[in-house]
């Protein structure tokens, strides 16, 4: 159904979007993490001009271990563009969007404080769901499940019993 | 060296089962009773509502049910004018010492409620941003288990609550007053 659509943004992107393919009615690109502005750049001009969400996958045995992610849509063309890259666990830096698409801002600040992973050009990378002084990324599979980190103290004598049990 | 102390002075004490102890233990048993009684339908709810019970309360509190019944239907949404602080779903840890806030400023006598499962143990959140359940951070009196909880359970728990406020000690003078 969108297979021309797709077939004229590859044409427009180039050589861009050598590493192409459609899955689940979605163009999905491939590229390598200092590619990620100027592809962004690229499908803004072609018409997506709503970026839907931001967030990281976590392949705790892979090399390099995530990958990051990106969904655009397109209002005119009604078709969705996904753009993913990998980052090493050493340095899981990729450039911000803000300067692109304002709601990269609230996205970029979640994916920070789940995955760790850094945007560089994105000033404010608070916690936004989390809280000050909470330790670790939760979303990451290393995380320990039960890793609870109460910001008041348990009441005394209260006893939490065996939660690992069941 | 030693110091003479002098003989601790030894109260005289009143005969058990005196009439004068007798009829002071019947006052307060009738003043614990009417205290009781009275505090019992008048519950005001602060509804410390999070997650999606809020919609079970909203159920229980209109018409069809009416929590009316049992003079626990008027919300106070300050914890100043409130008596029982209903906390109705998911409590996180980010929102822990607000719920704490909430029941410190609450004046005696006061009583929680842990409506639906998340609020008595966590249900089925088990991770790093859910509170396992409110009384690791105030006590509470009454848990109302399901998810949601159905609006017959809720009656129950609040005619249980009224029980044990009947049944209670309701002394005028507390430690903190």
């Amino acid at each position: 159904m969108n297979s021309a659509i797709f077939d004229t943004i590859r044409t427009q992107l180039g050589s861009r979007a050598a590493n192409s393919t459609v899955a689940h009615g979605i163009l999905v690109l491939a590229v390598e993490p200092d590619a990620v502005t100027g592809l962004a750049q690229a499908l803004k001009t072609c018409g997506f001009d709503m970026l839907l969400d931001v967030t990281a996958i976590d392949w705790l045995a892979r090399e390099p271990r995530f990958d990051v992610v990106w969904h655009f849509y397109s209002t005119t063309h009604r078709v969705r563009v996904r753009l993913r890259t990998r980052v090493s666990e050493g340095d899981p830096t990729v450039d911000s969007l803000t300067p692109l698409y304002g709601s990269a801002a609230f996205m970029e600040r979640e994916c920070h404080e789940m995955y760790g992973i850094r945007f560089s050009g994105n000033a404010d990378l608070r916690p936004l769901l989390l809280y000050e002084g909470f330790v670790g990324f939760p979303l990451r599979k290393d995380y320990p499940k039960l890793g609870e980190q109460p910001l008041v103290p348990y009441r005394e004598g209260f006893d939490p019993g065996d939660r690992t049990a069941g | 060296m030693s110091v003479a102390r002098a003989p601790i002075p030894i109260l005289p004490t009143r005969a058990a089962g005196s009439s004068k102890s007798a009829a002071f233990e019947y006052l307060t048993t009738k003043k614990d009773e009417l205290a009781g009684w009275a505090r019992k339908f008048s519950l005001f709810p602060y509804p410390f509502v999070t997650a999606c019970c809020a919609m079970e309360f909203m159920s229980v509190s209109s018409s069809p049910y009416d929590t009316d019944r049992f003079g626990a239907a008027l919300p106070r949404f300050s914890p100043r004018q409130s008596d029982l602080l209903m906390v109705v779903g998911t409590v996180t840890h980010k929102q822990a010492p607000i719920l704490l806030k909430v029941y410190e400023q609450m004046c005696e006598p006061k009583w929680v409620m842990a409506f639906g499962v998340c609020a008595t143990s966590g249900g089925f959140y088990q991770n790093y941003a859910a509170v396992a359940g409110i009384d690791r951070i105030i006590p509470v009196d009454v848990y109302i288990p399901g998810c949601p909880p159905r609006p017959e359970t809720v009656i129950d728990g609040i005619m249980q609550l009224q029980d044990k406020i009947a049944r209670a000690k309701h002394p005028i003078i507390t430690k903190d007053f």
